[in-house]
């Protein structure tokens, strides 16, 4: 049997400070790392004899417009069936250098999971096979889940705003 | 003979005054986005090579609808219609596995008898989901009598449904913190009609009728067969993956609304193809009629609804008598109740696999993430390697069998 407490450290000894940040919301370990030993790290849980988190369960992104310098994140929750174990990394990226490097060659999963990410935030994912949008149409110019974009058509004209409580 | 006249190069035809024929070229077929033996909108731009198919190239997303963008500005109450139209034809799952992710952020405790109920209600889910499946997969083999049978079953669930929540196919039910209202007698006489009569009788005449079936085992047997470890790769949950022959399934992992207390067996295969898909499909029917019939016979009594005033509507009565409940009335409706910051994942066993709700709240009345895991987004990437060197009546088969619904592919 493993717990959060053995695999945090166990982290820790091999990437040292490029993990970071552990906490554990409602018994999910969680913690952060960067993009350079993002791959490195998820070779390493995947393979590990004990730990063997060998599912990607999501990839997905998420933008916090007020942490300046980390906007973009990249979130990974990896699960491991032999052990019933889950884990969550988040790799955090700077607007103006939104670059990560695909996990695609660990999981080939990640494939599609890295297209609708770069569709909805503009995340772009290095050396991904087929980076281009798979939800939206081909030919939008903005990436629509980041908070800058307003939910609703701001080129319509029709709708009175004081109806409808704006 | 012909060979002279059929010239092997451009300029042989040139010289030769004959037709221009290039046998290195692949056929473009574009399968959809309409395609009758499609089921839903997604769109396979196949190379075939004759008859065989080389590769496909596939094009999704003609039935998304935002939903992880509307969410971000929903309370949470009203995110439970979205959920409904993700994979819409087992909706009482999604929408149960999004209140059980509310609850946790909560720390809501949900009366027996309540989840006693959201069981029934889910399993019913499973069996409606795996009836359309399964039945469908019979058509698109040429065999429309089977599902004629069983899709009198399917009219019987949705009367289930309308009794519990009032609407047939996207159904809203359940509320945060419990269910809406309680099982009425006439919902529970047609729920023992369903299970102890009808149902097993006419799926036990649906088996009879393809399971050994000589033309259709041919069809299906080793068709589009994917191993254990592939199917990890690419990420497959539920029968997919468990006909693939690995045993994962969210109910018995990490069992939520007291599945632990019933008793339930994981069908297995072994090739992980449209044989096995289809096998594990028809007696996961079986186990959840156990499921339902174990619930039933065990049904606790007590509330169906937990005391949390601030997420579960008070009653009419009280609303016009007390001003407590008046004031919590108000505040729900309006949205004015601000949910407590964390991050949360929460994965329930949806009818095609491990259905994910990823939830980031910043502490106000609607979530600042909400990203939705949805396993026939996932597994479908797969398609294109099980169709390798099949003809298109295999991959119509295989695409059938994968139970790959629009609605949660796009999202």
């Amino acid at each position: 049997m493993m717990n959060n407490q053995q695999i945090a450290e166990d982290i820790v000894i091999k990437f040292g400070e490029n993990a970071h940040s552990f906490e554990e919301p409602w018994g999910l370990l969680t913690f952060t790392t960067n993009r350079q030993h993002i791959i490195s790290l998820l070779e390493y849980l995947k393979q590990h004899e004990t730990f063997r988190f060998n599912f990607l369960t999501d990839l997905t992104g998420i933008h916090l417009p007020d942490n300046q310098g980390a906007e973009f994140g990249v979130i990974y929750h990896l699960h491991s069936l032999e052990n019933n174990v889950r884990i969550r990394i988040k790799v955090f990226l700077s607007k103006d250098d939104i670059h990560i490097p695909t996990a695609t060659t660990v999981w080939p999963t990640a494939n599609w999971m890295e297209r609708e990410t770069y569709d909805f935030f503009g995340i772009l994912f290095d050396a991904h096979p087929n980076l281009i949008r798979i939800l939206n149409i081909e030919d939008m110019d903005y990436f629509p889940l980041r908070k800058e974009y307003a939910l609703e058509d701001a080129t319509r004209e029709d709708k009175i705003d004081a109806l409808f409580g704006r | 003979m012909e060979d002279i006249l059929i010239p092997k190069n451009t300029s042989d035809a040139l010289a030769l005054n004959r037709p221009i024929v290039e046998d290195t070229e692949y056929t473009t077929l574009n399968l959809g986005p309409t395609h009758p033996a499609t089921h839903g909108i997604f769109q396979n731009i196949l190379k075939m090579d004759g008859e065989k198919i080389v590769s496909g190239e596939q094009t999704i997303g003609y039935i998304h609808r935002a939903f992880e963008k509307i969410a971000e500005r929903r309370p949470f109450y009203q995110i439970t219609t979205l959920t409904d139209r993700m994979n819409y034809c087992s909706s009482p799952i999604n929408n149960m596995g999004w209140h059980m992710t509310v609850e946790k952020l909560l720390g809501v405790k949900v009366p027996k008898r309540a989840e006693y109920i959201r069981v029934i209600m889910m399993e019913l889910a499973r069996i409606s989901d795996h009836i359309i499946c399964n039945s469908i997969l019979g058509v698109d083999t040429g065999a429309y009598s089977g599902f004629l049978y069983v899709f009198q079953e399917r009219e019987k669930i949705y009367e289930i449904y309308e009794e519990m929540c009032g609407a047939r196919l996207t159904t809203n039910m359940g509320r945060i913190g419990g269910m809406e209202r309680d099982l009425s007698p006439t919902a529970i006489a047609k729920i023992k009609d369903l299970i102890y009569n009808s149902l097993p009788k006419a799926w036990a005449e649906f088996e009879k009728l393809f399971n050994r079936n000589r033309i259709f085992v041919d069809r299906i047997v080793n068709v589009g067969p994917i191993t254990g470890e592939r199917a990890l790769e690419y990420g497959f949950t539920g029968p997919n993956l468990r006909a693939a022959g690995v045993d994962y399934d969210v109910r018995v992992m990490e069992p939520y609304s007291s599945y632990q207390d019933f008793e339930f067996d994981i069908p297995v295969g072994h090739n992980g193809d449209t044989y096995d898909r289809f096998m594990v499909r028809n007696q996961e029917i079986w186990e959840s009629i156990k499921i339902i019939r174990q619930a039933l016979e065990n049904l606790p009594e007590g509330p169906f609804y937990a005391n949390e005033n601030h997420y579960y509507l008070p009653p009419k009565h009280d609303v016009y008598k007390n001003m407590e409940a008046l004031i919590y009335h108000f505040k729900i409706v309006m949205g004015e109740i601000d949910a407590p910051a964390g991050e949360i994942y929460h994965a329930v066993e949806g009818g095609n696999g491990e259905l994910g709700f990823y939830l980031v709240s910043d502490g106000g009345r609607a979530p600042y993430r909400l990203h939705f895991r949805r396993p026939s987004f996932i597994y479908y990437q797969a398609y294109p390697e099980m169709c390798k060197g099949v003809s298109i009546s295999d991959a119509i088969v295989i695409l059938s069998s994968l139970n790959v619904i629009a609605g949660e592919l796009d999202a």
